[in-house]
């Protein structure tokens, strides 16, 4: 079981094995509270990294304090996101069975969906833009390739046209990204 | 100036890669134009998600790598709320717990239903007719008697031995007996034999399952009329505390039975009947239960299970109902009740040697 601390640094410094020591740690806490609240592993599983990715993102925004237990807030989290999916699935007895304590973290999981819905829309407009587009957009603005790179990767023989085509397909990709 | 150009400056500016005298003139641009500081702020937003988006791809690849690792099964068996061991037994066991039960209550229905319990019979009533078949010693006893008679030449009835007995009397001198009805209930035949051992066929010729009486009328070549009945039926009804006796068959022998009335009400608050501390047994039903007089106050039904000696008997006047609702067309031969009793005077013992020739055992056969 890592220390508090030694995750907020792990995380802040992306040690995968600090990760990992994280997510195999508090795992069997989530997996118990959904499993025994009329959900299955693959639920538990996806409330949890959603949890994790709720804790990495508010770690790296430095906003994170360590006034409560790390367990007690990723416990906190998985019980308010799988209340919310009970309810959205109408599987929700009006009781949960808790395993653990918890806090009230109902704003954070509200600023956590909001966001999670403006990448999952980016992703859908990703899928819609198709090719060479995606793989431009993806190159230069998600991997932080140079514009030469793509260049040659895409055998453009002008870096003008290359801007060009760079500068177009952003354009649809916004569109595709405000459209939804 | 167009506008992949103005983004190329954006891009250029943001990144930092901006030669610094450019910079400048792009800072001084931006102030002067509120529209590029909106689309600065725009492009860096729109790239910023971007850039989220690709950590949050990373971050789960991650993530379902490490997921991969967990063995979740068995995880998952050790982490499940486990319930008292009542409700573990069930899930593991319901389908054979279920058979289990099934098979106990089909168990407890046959039992029920072979020993009569089922019917809404209630068991701490016993009717007094005898089952002869549980009897098997009487049974050989009977046989051996009808043997003997057989040699002795005369009639007898059948040899075969009966299935139900129960105790009658007579109503009129010409062959009519009462007994009851549910002695003779389900009979494919019913004989009637007297003192002396000698059977004559009847006709059920009356049931009143509701006062559970019987009227049979002997029609054998062979019976002799009995001449006038010594008691009579009585029209009132008895009073407490009235010593009382019948006679009967509970046995192959007549058997004398002294007791009192106790209550005008029968079994269960039945009005129909009275009440009595009498010994009776299987054998008794259908017998006559007469007062100190010599008069006929009852019939003999049933005695109660959970208290030794306490008996019931039809009263008197449901008997007279039941006779008067015979239809006539169903009487060959005139059935007139006996208003006189010659018994009244008598003592006991000479009551019960004059009632030898008019109490029967009904003797009932059926397949």
């Amino acid at each position: 079981m890592p220390t508090d601390s030694e995750v907020i640094i792990g995380i802040l410094n992306n040690s995968d094995s600090v990760l990992k020591k994280l997510y195999l740690a508090y795992f069997p806490m989530v997996l118990q509270l959904v499993i025994n609240n009329n959900g299955d592993e693959d639920e538990a599983k996806d409330i949890y990294q959603e949890a994790i990715i709720v804790l990495y993102n508010k770690v790296k925004r430095g906003d994170f304090e360590l006034s409560s237990k790390l367990k007690t807030y990723i416990y906190s989290i998985c019980r308010r996101l799988w209340l919310k999916r009970l309810k959205q699935l109408n599987r929700y007895g009006g009781d949960i069975k808790d395993f653990q304590e918890h806090l009230p973290v109902e704003d954070e999981v509200e600023m956590h969906e909001e966001r999670d819905m403006q990448l999952n829309k980016m992703s859908d407009a990703l899928k819609l833009l198709g090719e060479p587009c995606k793989t431009i957009m993806e190159d230069f603005y998600m991997n932080n390739r140079s514009m030469q790179e793509i260049c040659e990767r895409f055998g453009y023989t002008n870096a003008d046209n290359a801007k060009t085509q760079k500068y177009k397909c952003l354009q649809r990709l916004k569109k595709l990204f405000f459209q939804q | 100036m167009k506008e992949n150009q103005l983004l190329e400056m954006i891009e250029s500016y943001l990144s930092g890669e901006m030669p610094a005298e450019e910079r400048a003139q792009f800072d001084a641009l931006r102030k002067k134009d509120a529209t590029i500081d909106t689309k600065i702020a725009e492009h860096k937003h729109f790239t910023g998600l971007l850039k989220q988006y690709n950590e949050r791809l990373s971050l789960q690849n991650r993530l379902d790598e490490i997921h991969e690792e967990i063995d979740v099964h068995t995880l998952k068996e050790d982490l499940m709320a486990h319930p008292s061991w009542v409700v573990q037994m069930w899930r593991h066991h319901h389908s054979k717990i279920s058979v289990a039960a099934s098979v106990a209550i089909i168990a407890i229905l046959l039992t029920l239903f072979i020993t009569g319990d089922l019917s809404n019979k209630d068991p701490r009533y016993q009717q007094l007719k005898a089952d002869v078949e549980r009897v098997k010693k009487e049974q050989d006893k009977l046989g051996e008697k009808t043997d003997n008679l057989i040699k002795t030449d005369k009639q007898t009835g059948p040899t075969i031995s009966a299935k139900f007995r129960g105790t009658g009397f007579a109503l009129t001198g010409n062959g009519y007996i009462v007994t009851n009805s549910h002695v003779i209930n389900g009979a494919d035949s019913v004989y009637v034999q007297n003192g002396e051992g000698e059977s004559f066929h009847t006709k059920v010729v009356y049931t009143d399952p509701l006062y559970d009486v019987a009227i049979l009328q002997i029609n054998d070549p062979a019976f002799k009329n009995l001449g006038a009945i010594p008691y009579n039926i009585k029209k009132g009804k008895s009073d407490l505390g009235e010593a009382v006796y019948t006679i009967g068959f509970p046995g192959d022998d007549f058997k004398f039975g002294p007791g009192a009335l106790t209550a005008g009400v029968g079994f269960h608050g039945d009005t129909t009947e009275y009440e009595l501390y009498i010994p009776v047994n299987p054998g008794n039903s259908g017998g006559p239960l007469l007062d100190e007089k010599g008069n006929v106050i009852g019939v003999i039904t049933g005695k109660q299970t959970q208290t030794s000696g306490v008996a019931f008997a039809v009263k008197s006047n449901y008997l007279l109902k039941a006779i008067q609702s015979i239809p006539a067309d169903s009487l060959s031969k005139s059935l007139i009740i006996n208003t006189k009793n010659t018994l009244s005077s008598l003592s006991r013992t000479q009551q019960v040697n004059k009632l030898r020739n008019y109490v029967f055992m009904v003797k009932v056969y059926n397949q």
